[in-house]
């Protein structure tokens, strides 16, 4: 055969999307003087003192395994860190493991938990890698809209209604990536009950929890019954701007952390040491550099937002995360064609909805994690580019 | 600390209307706030943060610790503030510990600071001893790295 090996791929990653959205990544790659508003990590550098931590770590000597869970210190940690932030209490010798990011830690509890045929709710638009990962553990993803009436919080009709016998798993990310949609406590609890009625696990991806901006963060494990049937999934990478020493943890019960652990123990081994002693760092003393980082992004947040109304493109201000949302549907263009012709046009990069599934149709994702002075020429030459495309229209 | 404070400190160059946009402000109000700033001697001044190194060749700086005799009224102050009048001084701080005045001074060349030392410093009436130590090479800049390489070209224009 000299199809170069293409018919060794297997058939469930064979069926992955790949879609147009990464054409339009490489395109902005080659155009360096661009302004980009797509990118999906923080603009900050990790404060010094958890750099200097990793540094110290690697000086003393620290170059070994860990624990498959993750060293104890850590786990101890973390333990107190959910207790104080989120009100869920985890044993750190049993409950906390840590992995390469949130990114393996929800890969590794899909596989932990998920049957051939299993089936798995989530809310759409999301982080792109949900669906694939549902599909790589040979499960079947059935996503539940959100909208920007909702300001992009899930409405827990939809997700009953959504509902079909063999679902296993709902899995919830807020604040969101793509939307900074976030849920209030009642319609968290409305969900809880469905969980508990229809004996589902949640899978929930809380890495944006800290950049929460109004209101408090509630995580859907502390509601009364809920722990037992929460995998609770946090990381470094956004409030910490960790993003490269990959880093995240799992909380749950005992035995879907030790379900986890064979999956992890087998693939992974563990996370790296040194990005494992940068974490203990930012737990202990980065409360306040995350504070400082927070008040940028909520200034930013306010500043893009009102740019894009004033643009004349609707946009909610999202409740968390350093994303802007805005609806394109203004233009009459898709997403893509709209991302494209702003990028020839005008040189501002922005993400199609579409990369976050279907359901971000009419909508592209700003990020606001750079500084004022990008956001305010980005907003501006996007301002242009939508009044060029009302007088053609 | 006022808002617009904040954001000067923030140290991005934004015009008035900028800072209006990133605020949510009239420009007349920024310009009322800037305006009491500087009338209550909040906001001093507007000069900007420099790699000397790079700006200016030959300009050399030097702090000077300087031992005065305290007055009977108003201790260090009417000394201090004498001193602090020459252009030479950038800043000047009353200290505690083993000396009195910490002087921050400038100069074209080493000369030209020696020269203010001894000939301005050094003679005005009241100042006791004084020690000069020359700067040797600038690290970090009120809050910028000078020498640590920026390189953000690793990170991806667009990442999901
Ligand atoms: C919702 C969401 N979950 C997980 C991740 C991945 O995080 P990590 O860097 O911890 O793997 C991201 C990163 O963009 C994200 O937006």
């Amino acid at each position: 055969m000299s199809d170069n090996g293409q018919h060794f791929v297997a058939d469930h990653v064979k069926g992955l999307p790949r879609s147009g959205i990464r054409d339009f990544f490489a395109i902005v790659a080659a155009m360096p003087q661009a302004i980009s508003l797509g990118i999906g990590e923080p603009d900050f550098v990790t404060p010094w003192h958890i750099r200097e931590a990793a540094i110290f770590a690697l000086e003393k000597g620290k170059t070994s395994y860990t624990d498959n869970l993750g060293l104890i210190r850590l786990r101890r940690e973390i333990s107190s860190y959910v207790e104080d932030n989120f009100g869920v209490s985890y044993h750190p010798e049993t409950d906390v493991l840590v992995a390469v990011g949130v990114s393996e830690a929800l890969d590794i509890a899909l596989r932990a938990v998920l049957n051939p045929g299993d089936k798995v709710l989530y809310h759409e638009p999301c982080y792109v890698s949900y669906s694939p990962s549902i599909v790589l553990a040979h499960a079947q993803p059935i996503a539940v809209g959100t909208s920007a009436e909702d300001q992009f919080g899930i409405d827990p009709e939809r997700v009953e209604a959504a509902w079909e016998p063999g679902c296993k798993v709902l899995m919830l990310n807020f604040p969101t990536n793509p939307t900074g949609g976030v849920t209030e406590r009642a319609k968290l609890e409305r969900l809880a009950k469905f969980a508990i009625e229809k004996d589902l696990l949640v899978i929930s991806d809380e890495i944006y929890s800290e950049l929460t901006f109004e209101g408090e963060h509630t995580s859907i494990a502390s509601l009364p019954g809920m722990q037992e049937r929460t995998i609770f999934l946090h990381g470094f990478s956004k409030a910490f701007a960790m993003t490269g020493f990959r880093i995240g943890y799992a909380c749950g019960p005992q035995p879907l952390i030790e379900a986890m652990m064979k999956v992890h123990q087998y693939s992974m081994l563990c996370a790296p040491i040194l990005s494992q002693e940068a974490a203990i760092e930012a737990l202990r003393h980065g409360a306040p550099a995350v504070a400082k980082m927070k008040e940028q992004y909520h200034r930013r947040r306010d500043l893009i937002v009102r740019r894009f109304n004033e643009a004349g493109l609707n946009c909610h201000s999202p409740k968390g995360s350093f994303y802007a949302f805005p609806s394109i549907q203004s233009t009459g263009l898709d997403s893509l064609t709209f991302c494209k012709g702003l990028l020839d046009q005008q040189e501002v990069a922005v993400v199609p909805g579409t990369a976050f599934g279907p359901s971000g149709a009419g909508f592209v994702r700003a990020s606001f994690s750079t500084s004022y002075e990008r956001i305010l020429e980005a907003t501006d030459r996007i301002e242009r580019y939508v009044e060029k495309l009302s007088k053609k229209a | 600390m006022s808002s617009v404070l904040q954001l000067l400190l923030e140290g991005e160059r934004l015009d008035t209307a900028q800072m209006a946009q990133v605020l949510g402000m009239s420009e007349s109000e920024i310009e009322a706030e800037l305006t009491r700033l500087k009338a209550e001697e909040i906001l001093l001044g507007w000069r900007p943060v420099i790699n000397a190194d790079r700006a200016q060749e030959g300009n050399v700086r030097a702090v000077i610790e300087v031992k005065i005799s305290p007055e009977r009224d108003g201790g260090f102050d009417r000394l201090a503030t004498r001193i602090a009048r020459f252009d030479a001084v950038e800043s000047c701080f009353l200290m505690s510990g083993a000396y009195d005045l910490l002087v921050f001074a400038v100069g074209n060349d080493l000369r030209d600071v020696a020269s203010f030392v001894s000939e301005r410093l050094s003679t005005v009436e009241g100042v006791l001893s004084t020690a000069t130590h020359f700067m040797l090479r600038a690290y970090k800049e009120q809050g910028y790295l000078l020498l640590a390489p920026s390189d953000g070209e690793d990170k991806p224009a667009v990442s999901p």
